[in-house]
């Protein structure tokens, strides 16, 4: 008994073990816990709120060492709602995404500063509209641990702000900030 | 002289087809016009809420001007070959089914999101078929249609030329005079 116990200890230590390399999460488009938001001031007086519907992603994350973190997402900019179709599709035209010709945008991490318990900087090159740029924004981790149906998640938050003009869409509302919000839960795999 | 005879159209049709003429080349005007406006230009919103009423109230000037060419007679082609004739009389059916098909396609775009189609503040026309996606495949046929309409309406006005000048008949007057 005593042997079975010390056996099952063991092993339990060893699980632990692994549970502390950084492991990989998909991140869980599937049941919808995560989201690509954005939102932009309508003539200066309101925020206009949108998202991308489709994408997915992935990451590692190993809470004992953060610095080593990863991510990688792809959305599908066809995807982009607004809950208003006449402006999905001007969005989608070539004032703006032009999806025909640039179908997806991608974010790959570079680079993860730890700035404290949870929060870090991520560094990443963004593409977007064809062009590709260099971004880096907070992050903050909104929790982990495991679920009730026999898995473990984790999950973050970030958000950036973008100038369409950057990423060459430089028409009349080029040099309007908008902001970028990236909600994930990580399935861990 | 309200209705049609065998020989020549009443005042109805003649109305009808006049106005719905009027309104196909306002609208394509105003079509490829307001797709340029940018976003601070005063007429960015109304030139699309206009384009869309009107298109509603074409919508039903088409269903009355159908449910009249069925209910009065048909004046018969004034061509000497009967080929032309037929050929005149598809176009005019072609004619019909472009317009309808862009009215359909149109009003897909701006009521894929569930919304209804105001016109002029009158009444509303409601969404029936949300599909994701549906307003930029509506969008393309939509643009299709509209150039073949136009090509197909420049060939129907030439003809019509073609009658009063070359063939010096009154294909083009009695569309202008009730009852001849």
């Amino acid at each position: 008994m005593k042997k079975l116990l010390l056996a099952l200890s063991v092993s339990a230590a060893a699980l632990a073990s692994t549970a502390a390399n950084a492991a990989d999460y998909v991140i869980d488009t599937q049941g919808a816990h995560a989201s690509i938001n954005f939102k932009v001031k309508h003539l200066g007086y309101s925020w206009l709120t949108g998202r991308f519907n489709d994408f997915s992603g992935k990451f590692s994350w190993d809470a004992e060492k953060p610095e080593a973190s990863a991510i990688e997402v792809t959305i599908k900019t066809e995807s982009v709602d607004t809950n208003h179709a006449e402006r999905n599709k001007h969005l989608r035209s070539k004032d703006f995404l032009t999806v025909d010709q640039y179908p997806t945008s991608t974010f790959k991490s570079t680079g993860y500063k730890v700035t404290g318990k949870g929060t870090g900087e991520l560094t990443g090159e963004f593409t977007l509209h064809g062009v590709t740029k260099t971004i880096t924004f907070p992050v903050t981790q909104i929790g982990e641990g495991k679920d009730p149906w026999g898995g473990y998640r984790a999950g973050f938050s970030g958000t950036t702000s973008i100038n369409l003009g950057d990423y060459g869409m430089d028409g009349y509302l080029g040099n309007l900030p908008v902001e970028l919000e990236l909600n994930v839960e990580g399935l861990r795999q | 002289m309200l209705k049609n005879s065998t020989s020549g159209y009443g005042l109805v049709a003649i109305a009808l087809h006049w106005l719905m003429a009027l309104a196909i080349f306002g609208m394509f005007g105003l079509g490829l016009y307001m797709v340029t406006l940018n976003f601070y230009h005063p007429w960015y919103h109304d030139a699309l809420e206009t384009h869309k009423s009107i298109g509603i109230l074409v919508g039903l000037a088409l269903v009355a001007r159908v449910i009249w060419r069925i209910s009065n007679p048909t004046p018969a082609g004034l061509s000497a070959k009967p080929l032309e004739n037929t050929a005149a009389h598809l176009a005019h059916m072609l004619l019909y089914a472009l317009i309808a098909a862009l009215l359909v396609s149109g009003y897909l775009i701006s009521t894929a999101d569930g919304r209804s189609i105001d016109v002029f503040g009158w009444f509303q026309v409601p969404s029936l078929l949300q599909v994701e996606n549906l307003e930029d495949s509506a969008g393309e046929v939509h643009e299709f249609l509209a150039w073949t309409l136009i090509v197909l309406v420049v060939a129907h006005a030439a003809a019509a030329v073609k009658h009063h000048v070359i063939s010096k008949d009154n294909t083009l007057r009695r569309m202008l005079r009730p009852g001849l």
